[in-house]
């Protein structure tokens, strides 16, 4: 028992002090920062969208209505409203939570495959609002004509906006600040009836849990932080467009968490990692880059049901 | 005050009448055995009383509340707990968890995102009580999938009782079970009658634990109610005999 929590700390530490260092290995390894960033932001994606689907057993083809919501959120606030990122990323991070907390009622009733593709028709609501709406969302060119503005932070200016370090970091203590929200609550007798829902739902609801609406908060919660996570994307490309919101952006998701392990809190992080690093290594050398992608996520989920971390920590275990 | 009315209470499936006009009064402290043949409606009539189904006509009354409308949760919140035909756990988590999450629900935490250090160790010593009344100490860490049938039965028993109900409601608690299992959560049902005062509802096929238990049994036949009384009367009955008894004499 002791032994088993000091591996789990010791990969905590490890995994922080890698995230913590990327910008100074990554390019030593031939990579750059901002693949740093990418992989940070879709992994805190990745593992928000988790949070529903591997803890609470709620499967969600929808996640990119979310994410898409957060990364126009900040664009068109600092586009029309404002030049301010901070306010930007608490607009956009609002908007998601706020669309997904008005139509959460309307699906929490669903399960499984009518569950999955209730949120992809939502989606999709969204995605078309983007694409034909061209005067406001820049329709299908996307929304161009800003960029990040520097962070005021009282005592200190920091440009994130040609400093790639800068911005890194940035991510990264949001990323820090989700994550912690996110274990915290997994560890809290709420998320307890998150995970009795995801063992049995049938046995939680005669343990005296209102089954729909701890559904109703997973899904929010896990929505809000997929709203942060698509300000941040916006952010880092100073651009959106309405692929953010397209449904295939929401399988993307999926892929990572599976990939990874959705069982393990690190698993969607190691997806995206792996799926942003061969997108980015096989996008140079092939036009089909998506074919090696999907043949790796039939690969693993043949024979690593548990995704790559659940594979490795079986190794550890043995 | 009863504890529990039901007052002729139907349940229809389409043209099928499950539950036929049925009526039940349980008082306080009484261990109540539902007995009756396979398709007699029992485990239908649970159903309405834990508001699994909604019933299509007829009262549930649970200490004089009208309850017929309330959701299972909200009955779980009232008092009402149950166990089901087919074990109902959570197999991939360990039995402390499994006992550790309704107590955390009985004690109004479901929604808490932290707990106090004093009230983790209310917790915790709840959990412990639990699990030696259930006589699972040993096997606390295990997984409970990994358990043999009487002891996620007993884990499953538990889990209800965590919930601090005033009426407890066991469907087959001995169903599928060897003898030596259907004597340890016979005598666990009998503890928790006897020295928690716990108002039970049970259905049973097995005959010895029911007139083991039951102060009052009903029996059950097509929907209907065919009888009710002492376990001597019901013995005596000729109707529940040739319905009944008298079958699994044959």
């Amino acid at each position: 028992m002791n032994s088993f929590d000091f591996n789990k700390q010791a990969a905590n530490v490890l995994v922080w002090l890698l995230l913590l260092a990327a910008p100074y290995w990554l390019p030593a390894i031939g990579g750059y920062v901002e693949l740093g960033t990418r992989v940070v932001v879709l992994g805190l994606a990745a593992m928000a969208l988790n949070f529903l689907l591997g803890y609470t057993g709620v499967l969600s083809f929808g996640h990119a209505a979310y994410f898409g919501l957060g990364a126009y959120g900040v664009g068109m606030m600092i586009r029309y409203v404002v030049p301010s990122t901070g306010l930007g990323i608490l607009v956009g991070t609002l908007v998601g939570t706020v669309a997904a907390a008005i139509i959460g009622p309307l699906i929490i009733r669903l399960r499984g495959v009518y569950f999955a593709m209730v949120t992809i028709a939502f989606g999709q609501v969204f995605y078309f609002i983007a694409f034909r709406w061209n005067s406001v969302t820049g329709g299908d060119d996307g929304l161009i004509g800003w960029t990040r503005q520097p962070l005021h932070l009282g005592f200190v200016t920091v440009d994130i906006l040609h400093n790639p370090n800068a911005f890194y970091y940035l991510v990264l203590v949001l990323f820090a600040v989700a994550l912690g929200v996110m274990a915290w609550l997994l560890h809290s007798p709420f998320g307890r009836t998150l995970i009795a829902i995801r063992e049995n739902e049938r046995r939680a609801r005669f343990l005296g849990i209102p089954v729909d609406w701890h559904i109703w908060m997973s899904w929010v919660i896990s929505c809000g932080f997929v709203s942060l996570a698509g300000t941040l994307y916006a952010l880092l490309n100073n651009f959106v467009d309405p692929r953010a919101l397209y449904w295939t952006q929401s399988g993307d998701f999926v892929i990572m968490a599976v990939l990874g392990g959705m069982r393990s809190f690190w698993g969607p992080l190691i997806g995206a990692a792996i799926y942003v690093v061969l997108q980015d290594y096989l996008s140079s050398q092939t036009e089909n880059w998506m074919s090696f992608i999907g043949l790796f996520f039939v690969l693993v989920v043949l024979f690593f049901p548990r995704g790559v971390l659940g594979f490795i920590r079986r190794r550890a275990a043995s | 005050m009863s504890l529990l009315r039901v007052e002729s209470v139907s349940k229809h499936f389409g043209s099928l009448v499950a539950v036929d006009n049925v009526s039940m009064t349980v008082e306080p402290g009484e261990l109540r055995a539902v007995i009756g043949p396979n398709g007699a409606g029992k485990t239908t009539f649970f159903n309405l009383i834990s508001g699994f189904l909604t019933q299509s006509s007829g009262k549930i009354l649970f200490e004089d509340e009208d309850i017929s409308g309330f959701l299972p949760a909200r009955r779980v919140w009232r008092g009402i707990a149950r166990t089901f035909q087919i074990t109902e756990v959570f197999p991939e988590l360990s039995v402390r968890e499994n006992l550790r999450i309704p107590v955390e629900v009985a004690a109004g935490y479901r929604l808490s995102p932290w707990l106090s250090r004093d009230a983790d160790g209310e917790i915790r010593a709840r959990v412990t009580d639990l699990l030696d009344m259930g006589g699972l100490l040993e096997k606390a860490d295990r997984l409970v999938g990994e358990l043999s049938h009487g002891d996620q039965r007993a884990t499953e028993i538990m889990m209800a009782l965590a919930l601090k109900p005033r009426l407890l409601l066991l469907d087959e608690p001995t169903a599928g079970m060897g003898d030596q299992e259907t004597y340890d959560i016979t005598q666990l049902i009998r503890k928790l009658h006897r020295d928690q005062k716990l108002t039970i509802v049970l259905i049973e096929h097995d005959m010895r634990v029911v007139f083991h238990l039951a102060d009052r049994i009903m029996v059950l036949a097509e929907g209907k109610m065919l009888a009710e009384g002492t376990p001597q009367e019901i013995a005596a009955n000729e109707a529940v005999q040739a319905a009944y008894l008298g079958k699994v004499a044959a």
